[in-house]
Parts: structure tokens; C-alpha cells; sequence
């Protein structure tokens, strides 16, 4: 008894801590109805210490977040099977659910739990049951409705990162294309009325498991993930002037970068970790260069007396992209880094600004602003054709997710600036609320 | 019935003559205020009569403290040009920069939150400049003078409307 109270404290507390540290939490705006049906079942748990954490739900989330698929509710569920045997596959087929993930939790030890779970096709599934049924009564043995099934044994602190675990196999078995829920996202959090208003924080792709990495009273800017995914480059006004400096996410060391008179902003890592993308103004205008980390060297990349800023490499490291006003207003521009040719890209709208290529460098991702409002928008390489994804306020800062799936931005939500998610084809649309404070400059994280 | 009509003529004719004893009494007010608005010079003549007696480092004092109450130039939506509006601010800022080299400034450049940080960081920096390009044709040494640029970062008014976004739209000089 004494134990279980114990316990049930425990849990409280841990959720209370969980709750409190939760600084986003997210809301879907649109788009679940286009999606792909599928039914998370709840693990079967045998044991004594219920986990605090549930791993359908919390897998039930992530497929619905990436825009493609639609969990059915647990209400709407016709049974719930303890096992693949005892699924009516008629009954799931009727509700129109593709694939059904059950699983089991076993208490194996103090604080290890044994997890398993199964992917099953819901057709192939009805199809092998009707053989079975054809031959009498004796098993067949086909396991071809079986996608995937795994079995691992983990420790209640690992839920979380299990259930996005298996998420990422789910979606990549259903899909064809890698998961990306185990990924992290990095922002600035802004609480004016707080001692250190400027916040520099790494949290989940999903808002959980927020940490502070450097807090700060003058504004912190522009956090860009390295490709191995261990530091991040970042702007800091802590000296009263603008300053790049990387910092490892999981020792904490600080090395500058680049203090020069004038603009250090826009870091941007080179995809083999070697180069630097960045803005100085210390030539007299606002301009794009390259700097070789190991060694600081300097490579002058603009030189116009127009605003370039907001570099971007292409996949490949050949290509940068970037936003000019020499045209007359800010449009993206892309060069190469070898023969310094540079073409203009967008000629739709009053701006395109803050571009960056999708992972597969098919497209080009960005903010537009026609009439005078600002949304995150997609052009596509070849067609040029541009399609404008969101319909929210202000929009700015798209970062794309390592699977191309999704872009996480900022903007504007009544009076507050909050993270939002919306799927590359515009359809899946969410908002990630902060519970106090500005939320700006999302950057989702390279795959880890 | 007549008397009614006499009472209804009293009934205006009183507020018509409190409101002129009113008026009459307001003009008074008026001009005082207008004696206190022309006097304000005066005033200020008043402080150069104690700035005689006060020490060259306590002038210089009062001379930054009645700079800083006015060292704020707006700018218009995506321009960095300085308006007619703040040339007089700007020739305060330089002839006292010009009289005293060893005072240094920072200069301040700010947008308002619409367009991305990074081009408004860009656009800060650009109204920064302007003002510093100003003070420089004053004579004021581009030693004395160093930018920053906040962006959007930094706002004044948290409105994010129109007249908000006026305010944000701004170049500081802090010494």
C-alpha cells in the first residue's frame, strides 16, 4: 500500500514537472480529413508500475502531426484485441483502417520494461484469415500482413524516445520515406518580463523535453543546427553588438565566430559541417560570405551595394541561396560558389525572402509576401510554379524537416508569436502555442 | 404662459453668461498657458544662467541628458532615409559631438516586426548607417560613432499595429 501511494506520487509529481517544463503544446488547425486511416491500439502492460507515459498516444500523435496519417480515436475502435490472432480484420476493414500497431509492455525488472509491438496490414491481414479460414482450420503460417514487428527492452525514462522510435518505422513501412519524429528542434523563447528575457532552448520536434541552452539579456537570433546535429551556431547581442558563436548542445563550450564591426548574423552550416554561411556588413554593405571554420578564413561571396542576406546551401554545397533587393525588393538569388554565377529565382509577389532548399533540393522553400501579407510558401525548381502553404499572420523563419515532410515557421497568433507546422503540400496544418512568452526562429534539426 | 416665456429666456440667457463669465475666465487660462508656452525659452535661458556657475563636466552632464530626451529618428516602411522632421535633432547630436570628441555614441537601428529578422537586420543596420552618414557630414569623427543593429528584435510597442509599427521603425543614439 505503502509503495503504491509512493508511486502514485511519484507519477503526479513527474507529470506535474512535465507539464510545467512543457512550454508547447500543440493544436491542429486543418487538414486531418485527407489523411490515411491507421489505429494505434493501447499497449498491453503486465506488471506492477504502471509507465507514465503512453506510448500509443503518443505515436497516435506523431503520425497524425506529419499530415499523412489519421489515428482513429479509441471510441470509434470495434475491439481491442490482446494479441494479432484475435483481430476480426472485418470489423477494422469496415472503419476503413489501413494498419493497425499492437503492442505489449512487460514489466521485466525495477524500472525495465520489455516493449514489442506488431505493424499489421489490415487487407493482407483479412486475406490471410480467409485462407486460414479456406484450409480447414490449420494455420497457414503466412506472416506477409506482418510489416514489421520488434521487440526491445528499455527504462521508464526512455518511453518518449521509444514511441517516437517506433513512429519513425510505422511511417517509414506505410510511406516508403524516413521518419523524422525523433529529430529536435531548436528556437528562441522571449519572455520580456523575465530576468534573462532571451532564451536559447532545444526541445523535441514535438515541444517535449524543452532545455535552456544559454539565457541571455540582450536578444539571441538565427540558432542553425550543425549537419552531425551536436552544436549549434547561433547570434548573440550579449556584448552590445552582434556575434556568431557555435555552441555544443551537450558540453556546453562557447567558441566565437565572428565579432566584426557592423552585422554578424545569418549562420548557416555548409551540408559537410566544414564551412560557414554567413552576414557581415563590415566591408561598408550588408553581404554574404563563407568562412572555412578550422581556420576563420573569409570568402567574399556578394558584393552589391543592395541588402544580401539569408544564405542557404544548396544540397550538394555547390550553391548558395539567398535574398537581394537589388532588383528594387528583396527576391531570392542563387550562386555558385565555383564560377560565382547568380540567376534570380522568384519573380512572383511584392517579396520572397528567408529561402532554403528542400532535403531532395526539388524545391525551394520560403517566405512570400503578395498584398502585403507575408506566408510561407514553396516554388518548385523546374515548373517554377509557387504555392503559397499557410494562411497565418506575419510568417517567417520556415525551417524544413530532415524528411522534407513538414516546415516548422514562426507567426503571429493573436498577440503572440508562436511555432507553427504545416505539411510540404499545404494540406496538415498545426500550432505549437508557447505556454508564456514569444517563441521565434525555429530550426528543425538534421536526422540524429 | 408669458412668464414661462421670460423664464425659458432667463433659462438660456444664464448659461449664455456663465459660459461667457466662463470663457472669459478660460481666455485668461489661455493666455497664461500661452505666456507659459512663450516663456519656455525663457526658461531654458534661465538654466544657462546656472549653467555659469555649475562646472564644464556638470554642463556636458545636463547638455547629454536634454540629448537623450530627444534621440529617437523614425524612418518610413522599408526606407532608411532620416525625414526633414528629425534634421533638427540630428544637428543637436553633431554639434555637440563635434564640441566634445571624447564622447563616444552608439547608434541604434531597429525595423518594425514585419519581413523576415535577418532582412530586417540588414534594414536596421541600413537606418543606422543613415544616421551615421548624417552626423558624419556635421563633422562629427566616424571614430566617435559605432552601430548596431537590433532588427526586429527589439521592439518599443508591442501592438503590431499600424501606429506600433511607426514607433518600432526607428534609429537610437545612446551615449
Amino acid at each position: 500500500m505503502y509503495k503504491f501511494i509512493r508511486n502514485a506520487v511519484l507519477v503526479t509529481v513527474m507529470m506535474l514537472s512535465a507539464q510545467a517544463k512543457a512550454s508547447l503544446e500543440i493544436v491542429i488547425t486543418e487538414g486531418i480529413d485527407s489523411a490515411r486511416p491507421i489505429a494505434i491500439l493501447p499497449f498491453t502492460f503486465k506488471g506492477a508500475t504502471l509507465p507514465n507515459q503512453r506510448l500509443d498516444e503518443i505515436i497516435a500523435a506523431d503520425l497524425m502531426r506529419s499530415g499523412k496519417f489519421s489515428p482513429l480515436a479509441s471510441i470509434k475502435m470495434p475491439q481491442r484485441p490482446q494479441s494479432a490472432a484475435q483481430i476480426d480484420y472485418a470489423a477494422w476493414s469496415r472503419e476503413g483502417v489501413e494498419a493497425i500497431v499492437i503492442g505489449q509492455i512487460t514489466e521485466v525488472g525495477i524500472d525495465r520494461y520489455t516493449v514489442s509491438f506488431e505493424l499489421i496490414d489490415v487487407l493482407k491481414g483479412g486475406n490471410a484469415a480467409d485462407r486460414q479460414s479456406l484450409n480447414a482450420g490449420r494455420l497457414t503460417g503466412s506472416t506477409e500482413h506482418i510489416l514489421d514487428s520488434r521487440e526491445t527492452t528499455i527504462n521508464g525514462s526512455q518511453f518518449r524516445q521509444y514511441a517516437h522510435r517506433i513512429s519513425d518505422i510505422v511511417y517509414e513501412k506505410l510511406t516508403g520515406e524516413r521518419g523524422a519524429f525523433l529529430t529536435k528542434i531548436a528556437y528562441v523563447l522571449v519572455n520580456r518580463q523575465a530576468e534573462f528575457p532571451f532564451q536559447l532552448v532545444v526541445a523535441d520536434y514535438d515541444g517535449a523535453n524543452e532545455q535552456v541552452l544559454l539565457r541571455s539579456k540582450e536578444p539571441l537570433m538565427s540558432p542553425n543546427w550543425s549537419p552531425d546535429g551536436t552544436k549549434l551556431a547561433y547570434v548573440t547581442f550579449e556584448k552590445r553588438q552582434s556575434q556568431i558563436y557555435i555552441q555544443d548542445i551537450y558540453t556546453g563550450r562557447r567558441t566565437m565566430l565572428s565579432s566584426t564591426p557592423g552585422i554578424n548574423g545569418a549562420p548557416v552550416w555548409s551540408p559537410d559541417g566544414k564551412r560557414m554561411a554567413m552576414v557581415l556588413s563590415k566591408d561598408g554593405n550588408t553581404e554574404i560570405y563563407t568562412m572555412d571554420i578550422a581556420t576563420k578564413a573569409l570568402t567574399r561571396v556578394t558584393n552589391h551595394r543592395a541588402i544580401d542576406t539569408e544564405p542557404s546551401w544548396s544540397p550538394d554545397g555547390k550553391e548558395l541561396l539567398f535574398s537581394s533587393e537589388r532588383g528594387g525588393n528583396p527576391q531570392l538569388y542563387s550562386v555558385n560558389l565555383l564560377t560565382g554565377t547568380t540567376r534570380r529565382l522568384t519573380f512572383e509577389g511584392e517579396m520572397n525572402l528567408a529561402g532554403s532548399y528542400t532535403p531532395d533540393g526539388s524545391s525551394v522553400v520560403m517566405v512570400n509576401r503578395t498584398r502585403g501579407q507575408y506566408h510561407i510558401a514553396k516554388m518548385d525548381r523546374q515548373t517554377r510554379f509557387l504555392q503559397v502553404l499557410t494562411k497565418t499572420n506575419l510568417d517567417e523563419s520556415p525551417s524544413v524537416a530532415p524528411n522534407g515532410s513538414m516546415i516548422i515557421y514562426s507567426t503571429l497568433h493573436g498577440s503572440a508569436q508562436v511555432l507553427a507546422l504545416v505539411s510540404m503540400d499545404g494540406r496538415f496544418k498545426a500550432r505549437l502555442p508557447a505556454v508564456e512568452g514569444q517563441v521565434k526562429s525555429p530550426a528543425w534539426s538534421p536526422f540524429l | 404662459m408669458k412668464l414661462n416665456k421670460v423664464l425659458k429666456g432667463l433659462l438660456i440667457a444664464l448659461p449664455v453668461l456663465t459660459m461667457a463669465a466662463c470663457s472669459s475666465t478660460s481666455s485668461t487660462g489661455q493666455s497664461a498657458a500661452d505666456t507659459s508656452q512663450t516663456t519656455q525659452p525663457v526658461e531654458t535661458v534661465q538654466v544657462e544662467t546656472v549653467e555659469q556657475v555649475v562646472s564644464p563636466a556638470e554642463q556636458m552632464r545636463q547638455k547629454l541628458d536634454a540629448l537623450r530626451q530627444e534621440n529617437t529618428i523614425y524612418f518610413d516602411f522599408d526606407k532608411a532615409t532620416v525625414r526633414p522632421e528629425f534634421v533638427e535633432t540630428l544637428q543637436a547630436h553633431g554639434a555637440f559631438l563635434t564640441a566634445n570628441p571624447s564622447v563616444r555614441v552608439t547608434v541604434e537601428g531597429h525595423s518594425d516586426e514585419r519581413g523576415t529578422p535577418e532582412y530586417n537586420i540588414a534594414l536596421g543596420e541600413r537606418r543606422a548607417q543613415a544616421v551615421v552618414q548624417y552626423l558624419q557630414n556635421l563633422g562629427v569623427s566616424a571614430g566617435q560613432i559605432s552601430t548596431v543593429s537590433y532588427g526586429e528584435e527589439k521592439p518599443v510597442d508591442m501592438s503590431r499595429s499600424e501606429a506600433g509599427f511607426a514607433k518600432n521603425r526607428r534609429a537610437v543614439l545612446v551615449y
